[in-house]
């Protein structure tokens, strides 16, 4: 036989919001289940072409609105850390009787499931999708590596949108290289997508980087934000020793409306969803209710039986904000604001640095029975802090899984790198990535809760 | 300012998506007060951005048919239909007035 292509028999797993040709579709909402696309993802396409295997679609918050993973309708997905030795070794009980069950963490969101399928070791490479750090933070959490393209690098023909001026798929996967080698598959001009660049595209494989002395590093202070662990800042700082003994130049910057970035976000992204849902009426697709005396009544009454909270909440914030007497205070404001985010790292950028190091998430992962306290919306804005401004740019940024925290579980770190030059990230990320030596996960079976338990645990330790 | 129930009201006609109860409205009222905080930015002479390709110009390709004809997959996802057409119900006939719609809104 012929080998297909470079990624021939490699196991891969597509976030649940790409269409894949007759298999379902469902972004894990009422509004599509049971919905087959007809036709694949330009994506998803060009991995099956290249002779991927894949082994299913993931679980993420429904319509990749949250950053938890945890607001699907099939439900919360579970880190795969949780049940790991690091993890448990870690993590005291507070009672007898009480279940591990109830101490599993978070993956982070909204990727969550493709970030646990490779960390869990189901599948070499998944596809998430990121338009406020969907993929890197969940990356983060999973201790894997997580890459938003620049942009406009890679097509979104057949993501389903959800802000068509910032969402990218997301590339997972467990280390740099194979990160490499995925964007070499998926990159390059698509004449179904116009926001695709017409720039010529060549794969290229990672160097090894001996000699940091040439490199710039740029450590923006606005990226302490209020809220980050004390683990994380340490870390943050080793890091930046890490290049700096390394014969780098690393430098504070200042990124001054970093903190603005979350609001605009949620005005731009509630306004672009509030357009982009409304195709969702029952007529052509996906869930359509019994409600049969008007189109009207029809469509208010699918829509009120196929979305869940979230979604309509950001629908109905998004009208508001575009409607006439708010259009020009919010909506138009909020682009004038994203102008000035965009200035911030171009300036910085055009002063020399190279590389923007900083970390990728406020702690470590939460329990899930802590993280349900708090809403989608007061989540989401607490977590997207580090990662949003990167898609209000079209940058490209990467996580890369740095070292475990106290209580076992991974902590990443960011790198942000200029428009179109993922060559120069990755091979940044991947010199960090041979510093650190981050640990794989020691997965223990899981107990079971029958009467035959288990004495011993038998763990499986791929060393 | 709270919003007030004629815009609610306006907002659950535009959207077609109810607010459902009083946590709806109260989730709309704070994610105003959070956008609020834009208007701490000074954006005097600053243009919106609308795209970050906004200095690249945009592919176009010849006008020549490239694909189509798959009228079959693509009324397989529709759950009402006639021959090769999408079955609606009625249209020209607006959402009732909020006091004959079965709102949340309608006790406000």
């Amino acid at each position: 036989g012929r080998q297909l292509g470079v990624l021939d028999g490699i196991p891969i797993a597509v976030k649940d919001n790409f269409n894949t040709a007759g298999i379902e579709t469902t972004c894990a909402s009422n509004m599509l289940k049971g919905y087959i696309s007809p036709y694949n993802a330009t994506v998803v396409q060009k991995l099956l072409d290249q002779g991927a295997v894949l082994l299913g679609k993931t679980n993420l918050d429904e319509f990749a609105m949250g950053s938890g993973s945890t607001d699907g309708v099939f439900g919360p997905v579970r880190n795969p850390w949780s049940y790991s030795r690091q993890y448990k070794k870690k993590s005291v009980p507070k009672s007898h009787s009480e279940d591990e069950e109830s101490n599993w963490v978070i993956t982070g969101g909204s990727s969550g499931g493709s970030a646990a399928a490779v960390s869990s070791f189901t599948c070499f490479a998944a596809l998430g999708s990121d338009t406020g750090g969907s993929t890197r933070n969940p990356a983060a959490h999973c201790g894997v590596v997580g890459l938003k393209p620049t942009y406009g690098l890679i097509s979104r023909h057949g993501l389903i949108p959800l802000v068509n001026s910032m969402d990218v798929p997301g590339i997972l996967t467990r280390c740099v290289d194979d990160a490499a080698v995925v964007l070499g598959s998926l990159a390059g001009h698509d004449p179904k997508d116009s926001t695709t660049i017409q720039d010529n595209f060549k794969p290229f494989e990672l160097p090894n980087l001996t000699d940091v002395s040439k490199l710039s590093i740029g450590i923006p202070k606005e990226y302490h934000a209020p809220g980050l662990s004390s683990e994380i800042l340490s870390l943050w700082s080793k890091a930046a020793d890490l290049f700096k003994n390394a014969g780098a130049k690393v430098t504070e910057v200042s990124l001054p409306h970093t903190r603005y970035s979350i609001v605009c976000y949620h005005v731009l992204c509630t306004a672009e969803v509030a357009s982009n849902m409304a195709r969702f009426d029952g007529l052509e697709y996906g869930h359509r209710s019994d409600m049969n005396k008007s189109t009207e009544s029809m469509y208010a009454a699918t829509r009120r039986e196929g979305f869940n909270d979230v979604v309509r909440g950001r629908i109905l914030s998004g009208n508001y904000f575009l409607l006439k007497q708010n259009y020009e205070n919010y909506f138009i404001k909020a682009q004038k604001v994203r102008r000035l985010i965009a200035n911030d790292f171009v300036k910085v950028f055009g002063s020399g640095v190279d590389i923007l190091l900083t970390p990728t998430t406020l702690s470590d992962a939460v329990p899930y029975m802590e993280f349900i306290k708090e809403d989608n919306r007061t989540r989401s804005t607490q977590d997207d802090i580090l990662t949003q401004a990167a898609n209000m740019a079209g940058l490209p940024a990467i996580n890369v899984p740095a070292a475990l925290s106290e209580r076992g579980l991974p902590v990443g770190l960011q790198f942000i790198g200029r428009s179109f030059q993922e060559k120069q990230l990755l091979t940044v990320a991947k010199w960090f990535e041979k510093q650190v030596k981050f640990p794989m996960i020691q997965l223990e079976e899981v107990k079971r809760h029958d009467h035959d338990v288990f004495q011993h645990q038998k763990s499986a330790s791929f060393s | 300012q709270r919003v007030t129930v004629e815009v609610l009201d306006h907002l659950e006609r535009l959207a077609l998506v109810d607010f459902r109860d009083a946590e709806g409205v109260q989730r709309l009222q704070e994610a105003i007060q959070f956008a609020d905080q834009l208007h701490e930015v000074n954006t005097d002479g600053v243009e919106p951005m609308d795209s970050v390709l906004e200095d690249r110009c945009l592919y176009l390709r010849e006008d020549d048919v490239t694909e189509g004809n798959c009228t079959k997959e693509l009324l397989k996802n529709a759950k009402e239909k006639v021959e090769e057409y999408f079955v609606a119900p009625p249209g020209n006939i607006p959402l009732p007035k909020l006091e004959e719609r079965e709102t949340f809104l309608q006790g406000s």
